[in-house]
């Protein structure tokens, strides 16, 4: 479904991300793992279309979408739930749900989307007419993995969705992501909660300064000492 | 008591004036965050658009409105799209000011070179008519502009609350990396904003043209109380600007009056350098909705 071949991309003159190859097949599970500034956001950004690569190409569903911007990977079904949530804090979350479904292809299926969307999040229903910028940041989280969904993606791409919420929150936000990944989306996350993170993928990657250096199915990453010292503490 | 009335009619019917002037320039500051320093200079190419297709054709100054909204949204939209957008990638601020004073400046001369310096006046069929209203008497083109004033002001608040394209106009002022991230063409918002700002402004133009004399320098007289009721409202507030507007016309017909007509400017900036000391968010900058700064 999304390939990266030999994709360099960064900031400016700085290029972060160096010859990252890597693929999602449809209804796959795949996550990132890797340290601070390692270039996982970097790696996502890319792919959503807000960074333009220097090198190497990326295609989505067979055809090339390497110079695309944010908007049209977007058309194409590819969503980015941010890092940081990234909610638009002077609009009611009933508002904010709504620009979710901007995207031509859900934007017809509005309502019906937002009831089935209600459903997985109980609490966001409640706090419907406040404006999102007064939540509390696990109920901003939701809205914001909520917000993703309205626009019914084919890929859904998760940065850090559990960063900086208290325990019990996080597993919240992983019931949340877990029932996602059982519906069937295709996904590509990258989270600090690496253990949990690789019991929930079929495969994973792991990104070392903006270079992918090992790749495998998730339980061998589990398995693997490397990863075990590094990124699980073990 | 009836002069004081008087004195109140006339300061209200000249906010309603600042008011349209205004309402355009709000948005686009708000939304696109750009100050348009050529603000006035669409309105003055508005004023003899309209000057032309009445004298020209005879026909009722306000039929102007077919030709020179549609025109102005063009100009608008191509003035971010050609000029604006390209140099806001440079992330400097300062240079998207020096481009919209050097559009400013180019327009004046365009218009002097077109139509030259003398004075072009609208025919007004009808509008400097007095009306009376109980004991005071404004003119019928002023009760036009307050109203359409008003209008523009909840239709515009109501395009921006209610409607798909509004709210991704919003979402776009609030954070752009996250409307981006929405599917929302960003660079196409900014344009249609800036293009619904500068048609906003046409509006006003055909309003005003009766009433006023057209010169290429129409724009700087106008304007300048334009910008200071943008600041005074808060920034981007459209129902702010709004409000500042009558207040600014109030100010500047109740001095006029009482301290003596050399004074009004002195008494209006007065208050705004008052305000801006007091409150240096503006009057209702604490309520500031469309000015939300993106990360
Ligand atoms: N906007 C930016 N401009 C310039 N450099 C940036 C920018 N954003 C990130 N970087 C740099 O790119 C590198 C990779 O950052 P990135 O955010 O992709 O890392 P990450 O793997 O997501 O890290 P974290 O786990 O901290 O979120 C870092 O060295 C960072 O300093
Ligand atoms: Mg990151």
């Amino acid at each position: 479904m999304l390939r990266l071949e030999g994709v360099h991309a960064g900031y400016g003159a700085t290029t972060i991300l160096h010859d990252v190859s890597l693929d999602v097949a449809a209804g796959e599970v795949v996550t990132i793992i890797g340290a601070n500034g390692a270039g996982k956001t970097t790696t996502l950004r890319t792919i959503a279309g807000l960074l333009t690569p220097t090198a190497g190409r990326i295609t989505f569903e067979g055809q090339d979408v390497t110079r695309l911007s944010g908007h049209e990977m977007v058309e194409r079904g590819v969503t980015l739930i941010p890092e940081g949530r990234q909610l638009f804090p002077e609009m009611s979350v009933r508002e904010n749900l709504l620009m979710g479904a901007y995207r031509r292809a859900a934007r017809a299926r509005q309502a019906e989307t937002l009831e089935e969307v209600l459903e997985l999040f109980p609490r966001v229903r409640e706090r419907l007419d406040q404006n999102a910028g007064s939540l509390s940041g696990g109920e901003q989280q939701m809205v914001a993995i909520a917000r993703g969904m309205m626009a019914r993606p084919k890929l859904l791409m998760f940065d850090e969705p559990s960063l900086g919420l208290a325990p019990i929150i996080v597993s919240q936000v992983f019931a949340v992501v877990d029932r996602i990944v059982r519906s069937g989306v295709t996904v590509l996350i990258v989270e600090q909660n690496v253990f949990h993170t690789l019991q929930v993928a079929d495969r994973g990657y792991v990104l070392e300064n903006g270079e992918i250096v090992l790749r495998d199915e998730a339980k061998a990453l589990l398995a693997n000492d490397h990863v075990r010292r590094a990124y699980l503490g073990i | 008591m009836d002069i004081l009335l008087q004195v109140l009619a006339n300061g209200l019917m000249l906010g309603g004036l600042f008011a349209i002037v205004s309402v355009g320039l709000t948005l686009i500051f708000g939304i696109v965050k750009v100050v348009n320093f050529a603000h006035g200079e669409f309105l003055m190419l508005g004023m003899y658009g309209t000057y032309l297709v009445t004298s020209a054709l005879g026909l009722h100054p306000f039929v102007a409105v077919i030709a020179v909204v549609p025109v102005l949204f063009i100009l608008g939209a191509l003035t971010q799209r050609l000029l604006i957008q390209p140099l806001m990638a440079s992330g400097d601020d300062h240079i998207q000011i020096f481009a919209t004073v050097g559009l400013s400046t180019a327009l004046i001369n365009l218009a002097l070179l077109v139509f030259g310096a003398d004075i072009a006046n609208t025919p007004p069929h009808g509008l400097r008519a007095p009306v009376e209203i109980g004991p005071v008497r404004v003119l019928t083109g002023q009760i036009v502009i307050f109203l359409a004033a008003i209008a523009l002001v909840v239709g515009l608040q109501a395009f921006l609350a209610r409607t798909q394209t509004g709210r991704a106009i919003r979402a776009v002022a609030q954070n752009r990396a996250a409307a981006e991230l929405m599917g929302i063409d960003v660079k196409r918002i900014y344009a249609l904003t800036f293009g619904i700002g500068a048609a906003c402004v046409g509006v006003a133009a055909v309003l005003v043209a009766p009433l006023y004399p057209t010169s290429p320098n129409s724009g700087t007289y106008f304007v300048l109380t334009a910008f200071v009721v943008v600041v005074l409202g808060g920034l981007g507030s459209i129902g702010g600007a709004f409000a500042g507007s009558l207040l600014i016309g109030l100010i500047d017909s109740v001095a006029g009056f009482y301290v003596g007509s050399d004074m009004r400017e002195i008494a209006v900036f007065g208050v705004f350098l008052l305000i801006l000391i007091l409150r240096p968010s503006g009057l209702f900058g604490s309520r500031l909705k469309l000015a939300h700064v993106s990360p």
